[in-house]
């Protein structure tokens, strides 16, 4: 968070054989800066906190320790950083890149999918029943919730070029249908359904959000760029705006309980000691793992879903024409493409699966509210899609896997408290380093984690492409 | 007669709040063709600024003359505003120069995310409220009627027309803004022709980010009340305004800036303040659909 710094004094050629007094004079000098514009950045925002006293007026507390401390801190780090450029060092090994695409690791999506099978036996064998919930539900389910929501986004940015930063909606969408007509609609007309309400909801989840990327693919066919991504976000948000305030509909702000999943009909608690999954299979453990293992492979039978049909799109006229619009509309146009069908097919397949996956979360949670809908969400799937290079699904899945294994990692923390004291609470600094770690990570990889592509359609003999020579499209 | 000219009042004034705001993002979307998601949390840490130096300056250092302490608060805010601006420039978004176009915005997001989450953990998640200040009402004669304007209003509105000014004589009269219109119309040409393009930009965020300090000042003075979060909502709408004046351009993100005051107050004042953000965001959308290079904006052409 610091930096800056005039750039003016670091020279392009190769430093010259300087005395190490001299180089430390010159880092010093360089570093100065540095820690000055820290200074400034510190002065009011970290140097004096604004806190409430007893009669409510706000008084200003001070905390020199902690600004010096920052300051000192970014003047040394440029200071070493500045010297180590001058240290004789060694030759660094090769950075093994992660162009898995580029090095022909074929093998790599298939040992992937064979450990995501494999995935909840092995926590249970390792970590016991009680501590497998934790894996599988929050690490297994919640990654492979956003390795959907993922895939879904990544045919219309990825494949179709159409940024869209509402994507969140659709997945609103799919949650609040299986909410409504699971919790209201089927015990009011249909009650025998109940047990199956997920699975009737599941496509009518799809086909609505579906229905409603057309509706608001629209109106927006004629835009582009980042008009199309302000416009994608005015939508997410004036639906979740809606979700808030239509509470004849939605409860409002505070949401609906929805019925938990069930076996094909067959549920995994009974309150009253009926059938249930566990007792009628015999199986050993209590029902929250049987759910969280069941819950696991339906999500990952969705996601495989979008993995499958998004490869066999491709190879479909439609799939093609997506990638020869991200590539050049106005050719695509000429060579009398239909624009139109093309980008609301885009739109409706992605919305499809971000209602599929939203009816899944909503039977998984228990519990739908406007919450769980903002913004920050469609930030964090579209932050995936671009971190794992647009197009890639193996990229999008191990930048899933990274960014939200990473954020609930980081709820982890708590040993934390033995080194800084029992009043540190690291969960505030969670969302505050995933801010930070997006930024690194865009400097540090632009193109994304897996930035080469396989063509889609290949004369002879198929070769990857690097990813600059891949259009990110115009929207 | 006498609600609607009232209404029109208040308008006007949340309509300056979103102009200021707006050129910030409409410059730099500009000269390098990004969104700079992290403007409306600039923006929020310059509320923040202004309230610290606020309070600092009144209750600590004793200095009892509100205008002055106010004009003090605001040199100081626009000063260390921009200077967040600038690096969070040369962090963020210098590096990524030249880079593909969705690479600055997910790093603008992640600039906006970690903004945010760092104002809560240094000054708390609680709002934070300032005494009401320039509360003095001046009743003005309206047509069989009259409607009152407080002075918080009326210094909001005059502070922000002469800033606007100030901006405008900037943009159009110097060496610099000169630069700036030259970048805006072809970057690469601009720097054949001896114009230092980083420089240039270095600029543009630190007028973007003073001019959002006088905004957050004004949000400050006029609501009263800073939250951490109270950044990204004004930022989308400040987005909002400036693409709805035609992005790009000065004067529509201002007359954006406005419209979108005036339409969130008159829908609060005749119809739902619950549903007064889905209005703005409406007629973002219909205007787009209809006009989609915005009110003031130059059509996007593109070349073959």
């Amino acid at each position: 968070m610091s930096a800056g710094g005039n750039g003016s004094t670091r020279s392009t050629l190769p430093p010259e054989p300087v005395s190490m007094r001299e180089a430390a004079r010159k880092a010093a000098r360089d570093a100065l800066p540095w820690a000055l514009v820290t200074l400034g950045l510190c002065f009011p925002i970290i140097l004096l906190r604004t806190e409430q006293d007893l009669s409510n007026r706000i008084v200003l507390n001070v905390r020199p320790f902690l600004t010096l401390g920052l300051v000192l801190a970014v003047f040394l780090g440029r200071f070493l950083w500045l010297l180590a450029a001058h240290l004789p060092r060694p030759k660094a090994p090769a950075f093994p890149r992660l162009d898995l695409a580029a090095n022909g690791a074929r093998w790599f999506p298939y040992v992937g999918l064979a450990a995501l099978f494999l995935f909840p036996f092995l926590s249970l064998a390792l970590a016991g029943p009680s501590g497998a919930i934790k894996w599988v539900d929050n690490f297994g389910v919640q990654i492979l919730i956003y390795v959907m929501l993922g895939w879904g986004l990544n045919i219309v940015v990825g494949l179709a070029g159409l940024l869209d930063l509402g994507y969140v909606a659709f997945y609103a969408v799919g949650a609040y249908t299986y909410a409504i007509i699971a919790t209201y609609v089927i015990p009011a007309t249909l009650p025998v359904l109940g047990p199956w309400a997920f699975w009737i909801c599941l496509p009518l989840a799809g086909l609505l959000a579906a229905l409603w990327g057309v509706i608001l693919g629209f109106p927006v066919l004629r835009l582009r760029g980042d008009y199309l991504a302000i416009v994608t976000l005015a939508f997410g948000e004036i639906i979740r705006l809606v979700l808030i305030n239509w509470v004849a509909l939605t409860n409002g702000p505070s949401g609906i309980q929805t019925p938990r999943i069930t076996f094909f009909g067959l549920p995994f608690t009974s309150p009253n000691g009926g059938t249930t999954v566990g007792s009628l299979l015999g199986l050993p453990g209590t029902p929250t793992v049987h759910r969280s293992i069941f819950l696991y492979y339906v999500i990952l039978a969705l996601a495989l879903l979008v993995a499958a049909v998004t490869q066999r799109m491709r190879r479909l006229p439609v799939g093609r024409a997506w990638e020869a619009l991200r590539e050049d509309e106005i050719a695509c146009r000429s060579l009398g493409l239909n624009t139109v069908n093309t980008k609301l097919t885009a739109f409706a397949m992605g919305a499809l699966f971000g209602g599929l996956a939203g009816a899944f979360f909503g039977a998984r949670q228990g519990f739908v509210s406007p919450k769980s809908f903002e913004f920050l969400e469609s930030a964090t799937i579209l932050a995936i899609v671009v971190l794992g290079g647009m197009g890639s699904l193996v990229g999008v899945a191990i930048a899933a896997i990274v960014v939200i294994g990473g954020i609930e990692l980081l709820r982890e923390l708590d040993w934390m408290k033995s080194i800084f004291g029992e009043d540190f609470d690291p969960g505030q600094y969670r969302m505050l380093i995933f801010g930070l770690a997006m930024v690194v990570v865009m400097i540090w990889r632009p193109r994304g984690l897996m930035s080469a592509r396989q063509p889609s359609i290949v004369l002879h003999d198929g070769k990857a492409i690097a990813g600059a020579h891949v259009k990110e499209g115009h929207g | 007669m006498e609600y609607f000219v009232q209404q029109l009042i208040n308008g006007l004034t949340l309509g300056s709040i979103y102009g200021l705001i707006a050129i910030g993002y409409t410059m730099v979307f500009g000269i390098i063709g990004m969104v700079n998601f992290a403007h409306g949390d600039v923006f929020m840490v310059s509320a923040f600024i202004a309230l610290i130096l606020y309070l600092l300056l009144t209750a600590v250092l004793g200095i009892t003359a509100l205008g002055i302490a106010l004009l003090l608060v605001l040199v100081l805010g626009m000063a260390l505003t921009a200077l967040w601006s600038w690096v969070i420039e040369r962090v963020a978004y210098r590096p990524l120069a030249g880079s593909f176009r969705l690479a600055p915005l997910i790093s603008a997001i992640g600039m906006s995310v970690f903004l945010s989450n760092f104002v809560q953990v240094v000054q708390g998640p609680r709002n934070k409220t300032v005494p009401p200040m320039l509360n003095h009402v001046i009743s003005i004669p309206v047509a069989g009627g009259s409607v009152t304007i407080s002075e918080k209003q009326v210094l909001i509105m005059v502070v922000t027309v002469l800033l606007l000014a100030a901006f405008w004589i900037v943009v159009q009269k110097t060496r610099l803004g000169r630069a700036q219109r030259a970048c805006e119309q072809d970057r690469r040409m601009a720097a054949l022709l001896g114009v230092d393009v980083n420089h240039t930009v270095s600029m543009t965020f630190v007028i973007g980010g003073a001019l959002a300090a006088v905004a957050g000042l004004m949000f400050m003075v006029y609501y009263g009340v800073v939250n951490f979060a109270d950044g990204f909502t004004p930022g989308v709408k400040a987005f909002t305004a400036a693409v709805l004046g035609g992005i790009g351009s000065l004067p529509g993100a201002v007359l954006g800036g406005i419209l979108i005051g005036l339409i969130e107050t008159l829908w609060s004042a005749y119809f739902s303040i619950d549903y007064k953000d889905v209005a703005a965001f409406s007629i973002l959308a219909i205007v787009l659909i209809f006009m989609p290079s915005g009110i003031l904006g130059r059509p996007d052409v593109e070349k073959v």
